[in-house]
């Protein structure tokens, strides 16, 4: 037998391990489709149906006309009105409000003898981003609100930022989300397939008779990765369809050199699955592996919070992180076109990471061969 | 001893013994038993005790929200005083890290690749146009969209600048600009809005579903795959007695890394908790027996160890952090998917936590949480018994 023929064989039986059972194809599949179809929509740090209580005090017109700006931005539904301080406390306690504005009663009367009149603003900081969020847009209205009653007094108007958003006019959520997908969902693939396979063949004993072929350690690696890699393709195909036909994102850069890039983190991917099971011996101890690996690995990608804001110490580390490299690559592909000089510096990352955990494998291999 | 019924068997084959009651002696030596096998291996003590220290570092520092200095090109096209008086003050900002460019197109790249976040450019004219009463100087604020919460930072900072620099510069002139209203936030609960005090107690939960996930979907699936279960068959135990040993060792372990997550997030992390520890072992106990049941459930539906793997972490891990409001707000999702978030159990622990730890032990606040948890706990749980029923006959 020769090389080929013999790595074909390998592969062709790591499928069938993969392929055999329904519930293996299907684990291939659904959960791709799955959290294809849920998350674009979850994902969303824009703030939406946020329930308001008003505690209007004044009775003049002025609140009614502020109150009724809010009520026509869209964004606050349902608006709560409440008659005590206490009352806005338990709306906000129950979560039955995000916010709650109190408006006192000499609001009117202070707008029109040209003093300055406050209103309270209390949110919920134990959702302190939304809160944030939320305090924005109303800052945004009562802005318009001053700009449109200033105009009509003839008073000078404060001059306008003009603020364009590049890349994603509108800052659709599921524009940056989906690409992140891309790289999120194929990790847990690759990963699994890896990690766990070598683990599985040790604990129900067929690996010694891989052991005892003619065949060394990379090849049988080699037969390992194979199927690994077309995992992945083929995933990240199925997301890359949904995003670009059923989501209508457009897809601004070249497909080649996506998939180019994407051979490289299918390998570092393979590389680190390889090493767990490299030292693993049993199942568990492989799942454990690919978790203590996996979860860090997609929560410091960049894609839950900026790599930026973590502390520089942890932001070097991430170096070593293959998703957070590739997150970039999709995004930057996807949505920005992209320069090949750009996805080079984001793609030897990928490829040192690759070699240095499959030469780490191949080592543990060998000294497993021996002992 | 208490009596157990005979082993029927069926007549399509085996099936646990038909007797209901559990005996207490042999619960405990299928417990220790399964504690036997929990020491054994020591991936489960580093599932439960390493782990959940491993993660509750990673959200602390590595999951931060609240930017600190955002990198900001900047162009100026004009030559006049008050232009230059603009990039002084944005150059003072302690949010801003500004970078100068040589050319524009070189700041463009830099956005291109993710070196700036946004650019701000003040073209000719500008100062001109601002001596004109309203309308729009000529300062264009142009942002990196792709990434669309760093946009709206972006674009509010400098908004807050530009607005700090033109009140300043109309006191300069001797006619101060005063806004005619004023909002005065206040944020209950968490003052500071620091979003490590929201970030860590949601993050404690998406840590236990990973645990009670990673701890419990291999055992079953273990014991078919090695032929335990035919052993176990065999024996004159019955299924509460199975499913009890399954789930007990499991609890201890798991209650122990939750108040170990909780001690470190308080003292530590200095995350305030202002809850009550039954609070926290009530919720904490029936969020638990909802994610041991979830694995159990998965184990005992695949019977394999590699698809159980591979299920329990799509199942367990990317929902928690997705669809249960510890990042992302439920509200703000579409109804058919927050009609979807109410099967997930983590939804209730987040905010029970995120109340426990920020606001307190209010029952009266808690309770819908409780009831909820008990009631995933238990449909899971029984998912579990019937699917070890079923596969039985």
């Amino acid at each position: 037998m020769n090389f080929v023929t013999r790595i074909r064989a390998l592969v062709r039986k790591e499928f069938q391990s993969l392929l055999s059972t329904r519930s293996g194809r299907l684990l291939l599949i659904v959960p791709v489709v799955l959290q294809t179809a849920l998350f674009p929509f979850a994902a969303t740090l824009e703030v939406k149906n946020v329930p308001l209580a008003i505690f209007n005090e004044d009775p003049g017109r002025a609140s009614v006309e502020l109150t009724q700006r809010i009520a026509a931005s869209g964004a606050f539904k349902p608006l709560l009105p409440v008659w005590s301080e206490a009352e806005q406390e338990q709306a906000i306690a129950r979560r039955d409000a995000m916010l709650a504005l109190h408006i006192p009663a000499d609001f009117s009367r202070r707008l029109a003898a040209g003093e300055t009149a406050k209103v309270q603003v209390a949110l919920d900081g134990r959702r302190s981003n939304s809160s944030q969020i939320v305090l924005q847009y109303v800052q945004a209205v009562v802005d318009q609100f001053m700009r449109d009653r200033a105009m009509l007094a003839g008073r000078p108007v404060p001059a306008d930022l003009i603020v364009r958003h590049w890349f994603v006019p509108n800052l659709e959520y599921p524009n940056f989300i989906l690409p992140s997908l891309v790289a999120i969902i194929t990790t847990i693939g690759a990963l699994i397939v890896t990690a766990l396979s070598v683990a599985r063949e040790r604990e129900q004993g067929t690996f010694d008779q891989v052991r005892v072929a003619p065949l060394s350690p990379e090849m049988i690696m080699l037969g390992k990765a194979v199927p690994a890699v077309a995992i992945s393709y083929f995933q990240a195909t199925l997301i890359l369809l949904a995003a670009i036909w059923l989501y209508d994102i457009p897809f601004r850069g070249h497909l080649v050199l996506l998939y180019f890039a994407m051979f490289f983190y299918a390998l570092a991917l393979v590389g680190v699955g390889l090493f767990i099971s490299s030292i693993s011996k049993t199942q568990q101890q492989a799942f454990l592996g690919a978790f203590v690996f996996m979860v860090p690995a997609i929560l410091l990608s960049g894609y839950t919070a900026p790599v930026e804001n973590m502390p520089l110490w942890l932001q070097q580390l991430t170096w070593v992180n293959p998703v957070r490299h590739f997150v970039e690559v999709v995004k930057g592909i996807f949505l920005k076109d992209a320069s090949l000089a750009r996805v080079w510096s984001l793609v030897w990352p990928l490829i040192v990471i690759g070699i240095g955990t499959l030469s780490a494998a191949s080592l543990m291999f060998r000294r497993w061969e021996k002992s | 001893m208490t009596i157990d019924g005979h082993g029927l068997d069926a007549p399509g084959g085996r099936q646990f013994v038909a007797s209901r009651v559990v005996a207490w002696r042999r619960l405990r030596a299928l417990c220790w038993k399964e504690t036997l096998q929990i020491a054994r291996d020591p991936s489960s003590i580093l599932i439960a005790l390493v782990m959940p220290m491993l993660m509750l570092f990673i959200f602390g520092f590595g999951i931060n929200l609240d930017f600190s200095r955002l990198r900001i090109g900047l162009w100026v096209d004009d030559p006049g005083a008050d232009a230059q008086q603009l990039a002084g003050a944005l150059r003072a900002s302690p949010w801003l890290d500004l970078r100068g460019f040589d050319t524009r197109a070189e700041m463009e790249q830099a956005l291109m690749d993710s070196q700036i976040r946004g650019m701000v450019i003040v073209d000719d004219g500008f100062s001109r146009q601002l001596h004109q009463a309203g309308g729009l100087a000529k300062v264009q604020v142009i942002t990196d969209g792709s990434e669309p919460n760093i946009a709206r930072f972006v674009q509010g900072t400098l908004h807050g600048i530009w607005q700090g620099w033109q009140y300043g510069r109309s006191v300069d002139r001797g006619q101060p600009y005063q806004a005619e209203v004023v909002l005065e936030p206040r944020f209950w609960f968490n003052p500071t809005a620091e979003s490590r005090n929201f970030i860590i107690p949601g993050s404690i939960t998406v840590i236990m579903t990973v645990i009670g996930a990673l701890l419990t979907s291999l055992v079953i699936a273990r014991e078919w795959e090695r032929g335990t279960m035919e052993v176990l068959l065999a024996s004159p135990m019955t299924r509460a007695e199975f499913l009890l040993s399954k789930i007990l060792p499991y609890y201890g372990l798991g209650m122990i890394s939750l108040f170990m997550c909780v001690g470190v997030a308080r003292w530590v992390l200095n995350v305030p908790f202002r809850g009550s520890f039954l609070a926290l072992w009530v919720l904490g106990s029936l969020f638990l027996l909802s994610v041991l049941g979830m694995g159990l459930a998965i184990s005992s539906a695949m019977r394999n160890q590699f698809n159980s793997a591979q299920a329990a972490l799509n199942a367990a891990f990317l929902p928690a952090v997705m669809l249960s409001g510890f990042i992302y707000e439920i509200a703000s999702m579409p109804t058919w998917l927050r009609g979807i978030t109410h099967v997930i159990p983590a939804r209730y622990f987040v905010t029970s936590m995120q109340t426990l730890f920020q606001f307190g032990a209010r029952w009266d606040l808690l309770w819908p949480d409780i009831a909820m948890l008990a009631l995933t706990a238990s449909i899971l749980i029984g998912v579990t018994a019937r699917l070890n029923r079923r596969k039985m006959e």
